[in-house]
């Protein structure tokens, strides 16, 4: 902590301050990329490991939307943005519905087996983004008012994406929790998670229900990457980079548990920004990941434990 | 002595079975394929360590890891930080700032051997080495999760990230590890050009004999009382449980015998390709040896020796001349082989030889004869991972 004395008091806030947003926007990051994971990991058992890429083609439709606005209709270029997540997230739902119905259904017994050809999916779906998309990084055009940053005091300078990036999870979130625990489709999600065959026997759909489900955790995989293309590019393999991190948060966090998600989230974007405050970028990585897998040896049903019979 | 037979090879069908892959491996490839070619073959085949190690951990005792890639980079780091210490002695690295040191610790302002490759200056060692840390990685893991009843999905994902820490900490500390380019540029073993087309010849020999020599150990060991707790264990863990064994220690040990074949495949990859590097560690590396095993039919041992060269050389064929559908390919694979072949070829296998049998037998006029168990494949095994 040697090196903080050559800084002056109003310095070492601004630094505070900035390194705590960064650890709140990773944060929110981290939660967007898990909510989409809780639902499908955490509530239904099943390991998408094309989640990833579901995220991916989220930030591809919100590109193609601002090419279309771009050549086609160059006056809705500040609002299109809204209109486009809206958009990332129902073709992501579409397509997370399609490969519920066509693979993940049979499955749902083979948990293992679910792995290894959600893995395949993952493989296509990149090669297609690949042939599609050309294997460059793509970014849509942004807005003008997610540009730029705020300025509070001269020293301190947080940026608007982040802030959006998290007004965005943090909406996400509340509607998602809302959805789950007072609609009527949540109540029978969650009905289905805790007793299937009991479930069936009071008439609810579960076949459909688990499609329903998927299909939600699919949608909101989308409109992360769609708010994901306003702090980065999106290339072929975006997906794969997101995966183990989103696992974690779930597992960390405790499967079935939203709370604990969040928490998880909470946790290690403080641990990960601070870890790399101090060493470099991906020695930073490899201590909270290493962490993480050691606390959930010594903790395996993660933070928050499920009060669910299996 | 037929008991020992049997227990070894599974008895006539078995013992035809090796004998037919070691005649593919030592006399047919070899005398069809040129060295360049069978240098790569040579390759596959110590993929195949690792595929065999996998039907033992999951097609026969139900725990599926995606992080063998870990244990097969342990291998091949301890070997080629042997050769890589042989190969920059005073004399070749003298224009180097230190010599006596490997390259990379030269470019990374490192002036003295770090302590841990000190005693990868002697082949002894570093042999132990390459069987002892891989066990102990896989005990410390299989401990602590498999004691805690870690199991199923939540095994998987967390060797998957172990993996993934295991190739980003290899990757950032250069000076320590060659970084993300590996360990490079090896050539000698005991003085031994290890580059030259007779050491190739050679070195693919002591791979095929150690691939029959594991697959021989992977049969004894289902042939006995072990290989029934394992496929106990498998189907049904908690009936298992209340008969009072310790699944636990089972797990355990599959696990760290698997994690030591595939070290040996590791160290033997090294010794052929002549390099390792971190890309060989991380999760893509590890979930393809595991399409390796599904291919060949995750139950049989031989089985995992074909589907890894199967997949191997579709891959190379395809990504010579079609790499754009190469992933279409391997993604299409997994999903296949999980929802349409979930026995893989030896299924196949078994299938057909299961209809010629019913063909010969009714041409007999024969009334239907058993099948010997040992090939049939259990049709439960669609559903082996219910619950």
């Amino acid at each position: 902590m040697i090196f903080l004395a050559s800084y002056s008091p109003s310095e070492i806030w601004s630094i505070l301050v900035m390194q705590g947003f960064a650890g709140l926007s990773l944060f929110s990051v981290l939660l967007l990329m898990a909510l989409g994971l809780a639902i499908i990991f955490g509530q239904m058992g099943v390991v998408n490991l094309a989640h990833g890429e579901f995220m991916a083609l989220g930030a591809y439709v919100v590109y193609l939307c601002s090419q279309v606005v771009q050549d086609h209709m160059p006056a809705m270029a500040p609002y299109y943005f809204v209109v486009a997540i809206v958009i990332a997230f129902f073709v992501a739902g579409f397509v997370g519905m399609f490969v519920e119905w066509s693979m993940i259904r049979f499955l749902y017994r083979r948990p293992l087996d679910t792995l290894l050809a959600t893995w395949g999916l993952s493989l296509v779906m990149q090669q297609a983004f690949r042939s599609i998309f050309g294997a460059r990084e793509v970014t849509p055009t942004l807005p003008e008012w997610l540009m730029g940053s705020f300025k509070p005091t001269p020293d301190i300078d947080i940026p608007i994406n982040g802030v959006f990036v998290m007004a965005l999870s943090l909406l996400l979130t509340a509607s998602l929790a809302l959805f789950m625990f007072k609609s009527r489709t949540g109540l029978r999600i969650r009905a289905t998670v805790q007793n299937r065959q009991m479930s069936g026997a009071v008439g609810i759909n579960t076949g459909l229900v688990d499609r329903l489900t998927f299909a939600l955790g699919c949608g909101i995989a989308g409109v992360a990457g769609a708010a994901f293309t306003t702090i980065g590019s999106t290339g072929p393999d975006s997906g794969q980079r997101y995966i183990v991190d989103t696992f974690l948060v779930v597992v960390f966090g405790g499967t079935a548990s939203m709370l604990g998600t969040i928490a998880s989230a909470f946790g290690i974007a403080q641990g990960q920004s601070i870890s790399e405050f101090f060493m470099e970028g991906t020695m930073g990585k490899v201590a909270t990941l290493m962490a993480i897998v050691v606390i959930l040896m010594l903790r395996p049903q993660g933070l928050f434990a499920s009060k669910v019979r299996t | 002595m037929k008991k020992v037979y049997k227990h070894l090879f599974g008895g006539t069908e078995g013992a035809i079975g090796i004998a037919l892959l070691a005649l593919l491996l030592a006399l047919v490839l070899p005398a069809s394929l040129d060295i360049f070619r069978l240098n790569l073959v040579g390759k596959y085949v110590s993929y195949a360590f690792v595929a065999v190690g996998l039907v033992m951990l999951w097609g026969n005792a139900g725990v599926l890891s995606l992080g063998q890639g870990i244990f097969f980079g342990l291998g091949g780091y301890c070997m080629a930080m042997f050769l890589k210490l042989e190969a920059s002695d005073p004399i070749s690295t003298k224009i180097q700032s230190t010599p006596g040191i490997p390259d990379f610790m030269d470019w990374n302002q490192i002036t003295h051997l770090p302590a841990f490759w000190m005693p990868f200056k002697s082949l002894p060692f570093t042999v132990f080495a390459v069987f002892f840390f891989p066990a102990l990685l896989a005990y410390v893991l299989g401990t602590a999760m498999f004691k805690r009843r870690v199991g199923g999905v939540y095994f998987a994902v967390i060797t998957q990230a172990v993996a993934l820490i295991v190739s980003l900490g290899i990757d950032g500390n250069q000076g320590y590890t060659g970084g993300r380019n590996g360990i490079t540029d090896l050539r000698t073993l005991l003085g031994w050009d290890i580059r030259t087309k007779s050491a190739q010849y050679i070195l693919y020999y002591v791979a095929v004999a150690l691939l029959i020599g594991c697959i021989v150990l992977g049969r004894t060991v289902l042939s006995t009382r072990m290989g029934r707790v394992l496929l106990a264990m498998r189907d049904r863990e908690d009936r298992l449980r209340f008969s009072g064994y310790n699944v636990a220690n089972f797990k355990i040990f599959v696990f760290a015998l698997a994690a030591m074949m595939s070290a040996v495949g590791g160290a033997l990859f090294v010794l052929q390709v002549g390099f390792i590097s971190p890309s060989l560690v991380g999760i893509v590396p590890s979930i393809e040896m595991v399409i390796f095993a599904a291919v060949g039919g995750k139950l049989s041992l031989l089985g995992a020796v074909y589907g890894t060269l199967l997949v191997n050389t579709a891959k190379s064929l395809f990504s010579e001349s079609f790499p754009q559908l190469w992933l279409f390919l391997m993604g299409g694979l997994f999903i296949a082989v999980v929802m349409l072949f979930p026995t893989g070829l030896a299924g196949i296998y078994g299938s057909a030889r299961k209809f010629i049998v019913r063909l010969s037998t009714k041409w007999r006029g024969r009334s239907e004869t058993m099948i010997p168990s040992a090939t049939v494949v259990p049709t439960e095994l669609v559903n082996m991972e219910g619950e």
